[in-house]
């Protein structure tokens, strides 16, 4: 199972376990399965001096204290879990369905992406939001899930002149990808819509919203429910699991 | 309620520690100062845990003015500053500590080296911490006061100081080095041209504009990618001191509070030991790099750590002079450490 595998130092503090160099099932289930054996043996404190995880589409970052753990004996303890078996089982059955409000000031890139794929814009969102996706990785900023699988008409490049403010609950495409971003920040994903909830919140006790594994659709709503719903966010809070997807079982 | 009033915010300042650690799985990025050793010589100063927080800011600017109590601080960084009070004005040199009335006004001037970083150490700051640190993280709001920037008016609590406590000072305050910055290569040097490796560290990199906590932008000669496809990854994670080179081929080397995944290749990492020198340069400096591999850049990481706990142990009370066989004996184990540092048989007592 270790074929293909290499272990690259990203300087004294932290080593980079990498299964592949594309985005790939088979490369997801491996980072996945390594990613859950090593977090398991984190939390019995081995190997001690590890203080992050961080899983990606294709590899898991380990950041280590150089005082505690040197790169050699780390490589070496890592080893013993890459042939771990992928479980098979999803690492989360968790399924979200999330609301968007698909077009106008809050999706300004969405005329333009209907043309580039020749559909109208109510086509895309339709597309957009009856597909389900699968969180591969967070990172970026805290909260941002990198959603896998939008459909392959409307996989385009990044803009060429990416936007340095991006509103927050922006919902995106890029490539392959879909993603809301939580936190206004520079991006060049294109703007389809807006979701109103909060994905990060470090006052619960998950404070993320998505975790990897997790399946997401999406929702379409209008600017009043759009309202309405961040109002209720912002002064009373919301509950997530009203958001979780209660007709999960008969999806494929 | 005792502490210091914010009378001009400076440049960028912020309440930081050490870090929050365990949360880059969420994208949440670390932040903490961008010079640890610093802060925490600063913090020993005043008699604080040296993992407080304290404040970090950015060339001259910073006003403070004490209330409720006398307040006792430091600065560490190469800052002038003065105090103002009933006793008129007066300099108030970093690295040492200093009693400053209720009333008193701190004022920072300016950095003086080519580094544009200060830190100011506060007995007994309170600071309430969010996720595991006090260290604040603007984008999304964490830590520090309501998680932004310090802002005119705040106050920064901190409890009333012990008159009784003397002063301390650090025998021996550390100089901003012009060393090359020590780099490991990777993860992605394979995505480089032999030539980009070569230009990386032979010639020199200038400071942009764009300097921030989060990262610096480098100008330099372009490192090349070794082809198209080269130029951009599937994303994978990053941590300070990533070197990234997007398709202009001018790096970008991620700060405390840079992204925690990214999709440009890395060539190298700058090692933890020298990610203070660099993350705190002038924009305008220029900067030089060197290739270490792994074993010696934890053999560094070693020597500095003990180095660092050196430095701590000679924090003397002002006033108290080091008897001079005392120091003779810290200077031949300080000249040890430096000659012997890449020699694992220094260390292994």
């Amino acid at each position: 199972m270790s074929d293909g595998v290499r272990l690259l130092p990203c300087g004294d503090g932290a080593l980079t376990v990498e299964f592949g160099r594309s985005i790939d099932e088979q490369v997801l289930a491996r980072v996945e399965a390594f990613a859950d054996a090593l977090r398991e043996a984190a939390q019995a404190g081995r190997p001690a001096g590890v203080h992050d995880i961080v899983q990606t589409f294709r590899s898991v970052t380990l950041r280590y204290d150089p005082l505690v753990l040197s790169f050699e004996e780390l490589c070496s303890r890592v080893g013993e879990f890459l042939d771990a078996p992928p479980t098979g089982a999803p690492a989360t059955d968790r399924r979200w369905r999330l609301p968007v409000c698909y077009g106008g000031a809050f999706g300004p890139d969405l005329a333009d992406v209907a043309h580039a794929t020749g559909r109208t814009p109510a086509q895309v969102c339709a597309d957009h939001a009856a597909t389900r996706y699968r969180v591969a990785m967070l990172g970026f900023l805290p909260g941002f899930a990198f959603m896998d699988g939008v459909s392959p008409y409307l996989r385009l490049p990044r803009r060429q002149d990416p936007r340095l403010r991006v509103p927050p609950g922006s919902v995106a495409i890029a490539g392959r990808l879909t993603a809301i971003y939580p936190w206004q920040s520079p991006g060049g994903w294109h703007l389809l819509g807006r979701c109103p909830l909060p994905l990060f919140d470090a006052s619960r006790p998950a404070p993320a919203l998505l975790a990897p594994g997790d399946r997401v659709r999406f929702a379409a709503i209008g600017v009043d429910q759009f309202e309405a719903l961040s109002r209720r966010c912002a002064e009373l809070g919301v509950d997530p699991r009203e958001w979780a997807d209660e007709s999960a079982a008969e999806a494929p | 309620m005792s502490g210091v009033r914010v009378l001009a915010a400076g440049a960028m300042t912020s309440i930081q520690d050490l870090g929050r650690h365990g949360w880059r799985h969420l994208g949440v990025p670390a932040s903490g100062v961008l010079d640890p050793e610093a802060m925490q010589i600063a913090n020993r100063l005043v008699g604080n845990a040296v993992d407080a927080p304290v404040l970090e800011t950015f060339d001259g600017g910073l006003h403070l003015r004490v209330e409720g109590g006398p307040i006792r601080l430091a600065l560490a960084g190469s800052i002038t500053a003065e105090r103002r009070g009933a006793g008129g004005t007066a300099p108030v040199a970093p690295w040492r500590s200093h009693l400053l009335a209720e009333g008193d006004e701190l004022r920072l001037l300016a950095c003086t080296g080519a580094r544009r970083c200060a830190i100011v150490a506060i007995a007994g700051i309170h600071v309430a911490d969010h996720l595991g640190s006090a260290s604040t993280y603007v984008r999304a709001g964490l830590g520090g006061l309501c998680g932004r920037n310090l802002e005119v008016g705040d106050l920064v609590p901190a409890s009333a100081a012990d008159r009784r406590q003397g002063e301390r000072r650090l025998a021996r305050p550390p100089e901003d080095g012009n060393d090359p910055i020590r780099i490991v290569a990777g993860p992605q040097d394979d995505h480089f041209t032999a030539a980009a490796l070569a230009r990386l560290t032979t010639e020199a990199y200038r400071v942009g504009i764009e300097a921030d906590r989060m990262g610096l932008r480098l100008a330099g000669p372009a490192l090349e990618h070794r082809d198209a496809a080269s130029r951009e990854i599937v994303s994978d994670a990053t941590v300070p001191g990533s070197i990234q080179v997007p398709g202009n081929g001018q790096p970008i080397v991620l700060l405390a509070d840079g992204q925690t995944a990214g999709g440009y290749p890395k060539i190298a990492t700058v090692i933890s030991a020298d990610l203070a020198a660099i993350g705190t340069l002038r924009p305008g400096s220029t900067v030089r790099f060197a290739w270490v591999d792994v074993a010696s850049a934890q053999a560094i990481v070693r020597v500095r750590a003990h180095q660092l706990r050196t430095l701590l142990d000679e924090i003397v009370g002002c006033g108290d002079e080091i008897a001079p066989e005392a120091v003779e004996l810290q200077g031949a184990n300080l000249a040890g450490d430096a000659v012997n540092a890449l020699d694992p048989r220094t260390w292994s007592a």
